[in-house]
C-alpha cells in the first residue's frame, strides 16, 4: 500500500473511475458539439448565443469543465508522478512536484472559476 | 556475425561501452545464449547469468536488440530480420531499469521486494482438512496462465511504469502473481490482498500498454490478469 495525499480520490480505484466517467463525459459532449456544428453550418452569433445560454447546455458545459479539471488533475499528477521524481531530480525531486503540482492545480481552479464565471456570469 | 555486447564493471570504468564481438555461427540458427558462450570463449570476463538453458530458471532474461527476453530459447531467426544471416548484428543489453551489477547481470532486488509484498503464498484461517484442500477441475483452471511464471523478470523490467516507479508499482510479475492467488480457490485472504492493491501506485499504475505481454517469454498475460484484479476492486468498491 502506497499512500499519496496529492491524488485526487487519494485511491487508486476512484481516480481510475474518475479519470473513465469524465473520459466519457468528454467523448459525449465533442461528439454532441461537432454533431450541431455541422447540423447549423450557417451559425450565428445570436442562434450560437442562446444555444450556449439555454439551461441544458449550461449543465452540460458545467459537466464538461469539470470532467476536464478533473481528467487533467489526474493524467498531470501521474506525469509528474512518473517523471519528477529522484530518479531525474534527486533530493530535489520533492520540491519540484510540489511546485509543478501546485502550478497545475492552481491553473485548474484559475480554469474552474473562470469558466462557472463565463457559463453562469450572465445568468 | 557481429555481436555487440553492453559490457560496464562498476569497480574499474567511468561508464559502460558496447563492445563488439565477431563470431562464427557456421550459418546455424544458434540460440542467443550460444552466441554468448561462443564470445566467452573469447573473452571470459564477459559476466552473465544462465542455469538451466531451456527455459525454465529464468535467469538469463537480457535485452536482446531492443527487446527482452530469455537467451537459451530465443534463436537467432527470432531476434530481427537479418540478424541469423550476420547482416545485422545481435545487440545485447542488460534488462532496463534495474541496476547493474556487470555488463549483463543485474540487481534483481527491488523485483524481489515487489514479488514478496504480494505475499505469493496460500492463505487461509479455515482448519485444514485431514488430507489437502480439494479444488474442482474449473477452479483448478482458473491457475492457468498464472502459475507458469518463472521470474524472469523480463516483463517488469520492459515496463516504463516500473522504470519510474520501482518501488511503488509492482509491476506485472508479482501482480500476476497477486492475481494467480486472488484466484485461488482454497486461498480466503481476498480482502486482504486486495486492500493492499487500492492505492494510486501498487496496481493503478499500469496503463495497460501491454509491452509486459509482448516480451514474456512463457507466453503469459500479465495485463488480463491486472484487469481481472481492477475488476475484483471495482466489485468492492462500487
Amino acid at each position: 500500500m502506497v499512500t499519496s495525499v496529492t491524488s485526487l480520490g487519494r485511491n487508486g480505484l476512484y481516480d481510475w473511475l474518475i479519470q473513465r466517467v469524465s473520459a466519457v463525459v468528454i467523448a459525449v459532449y465533442v461528439i454532441g458539439m461537432v454533431g450541431y456544428l455541422i447540423c447549423n453550418s450557417d451559425l450565428d452569433y445570436a442562434t450560437w448565443s442562446a444555444f450556449m445560454g439555454s439551461v441544458p447546455m449550461r449543465i452540460a458545459n458545467t459537466l464538461m469543465l469539470f470532467s476536464v479539471a478533473a481528467h487533467t488533475w489526474i493524467g498531470l499528477w501521474s506525469v509528474t508522478t512518473d517523471y519528477l521524481t529522484s530518479l531525474t531530480f534527486g533530493k530535489a525531486a520533492t520540491s519540484v512536484r510540489l511546485v509543478g503540482q501546485m502550478a497545475i492545480a492552481l491553473l485548474l481552479l484559475v480554469y474552474i472559476l473562470w469558466g462557472l464565471l463565463t457559463i453562469w456570469g450572465g445568468a | 556475425m557481429k555481436v555487440s555486447i553492453y559490457r560496464y564493471n562498476p569497480d574499474t570504468d567511468r561508464e559502460p561501452t558496447m563492445k563488439e564481438y565477431e563470431v562464427d555461427t557456421q550459418g546455424k540458427d544458434l540460440m542467443v545464449l550460444d552466441i554468448l558462450a561462443l564470445v566467452k570463449e573469447q573473452d571470459e570476463s564477459l559476466a552473465y547469468r544462465r542455469s538451466c538453458r531451456e527455459g525454465v530458471c529464468g535467469s538469463d532474461g537480457m535485452n536482446i536488440n531492443g527487446k527482452n527476453g530469455l537467451a537459451c530459447i530465443t534463436p537467432l531467426s527470432e531476434v530481427a530480420p537479418g540478424v541469423k544471416e550476420g547482416k545485422k548484428p545481435l545487440v545485447l543489453r542488460p534488462l532496463p531499469g534495474l541496476p547493474v551489477i556487470r555488463d549483463l547481470v543485474v540487481d534483481m532486488g527491488v523485483f524481489y521486494e515487489q514479488y514478496e509484498k504480494v505475499q505469493p503464498y496460500l492463505q487461509n484461517d479455515q482448519p485444514a482438512p485431514a488430507i489437502e484442500r480439494l479444488q474442482t477441475p474449473e477452479d483448478r483452471a482458473k491457475l492457468d496462465g498464472l502459475y507458469e511464471c518463472i521470474l524472469c523478470a523480463c516483463c517488469s523490467t520492459s515496463c516504463p511504469s516500473f522504470w519510474w516507479n520501482p518501488e511503488k508499482f509492482l509491476g506485472p510479475a508479482a501482480l500476476l502473481q497477486s492475481y494467480r492467488f486472488l484466484a485461488d480457490s482454497r486461498d480466503n485472504a481476498t480482502e486482504e490482498r486486495l486492500s493492499r492493491l487500492d492505492d494510486p501506485f501498487s496496481l493503478f499504475r499500469c496503463h495497460g500498454i501491454m509491452n509486459c505481454v509482448s516480451v514474456c517469454p512463457k507466453g503469459l498475460n500479465p495485463t488480463r490478469a491486472i484487469g481481472h484484479i481492477r475488476s475484483m476492486l471495482l466489485e468492492r468498491g462500487v
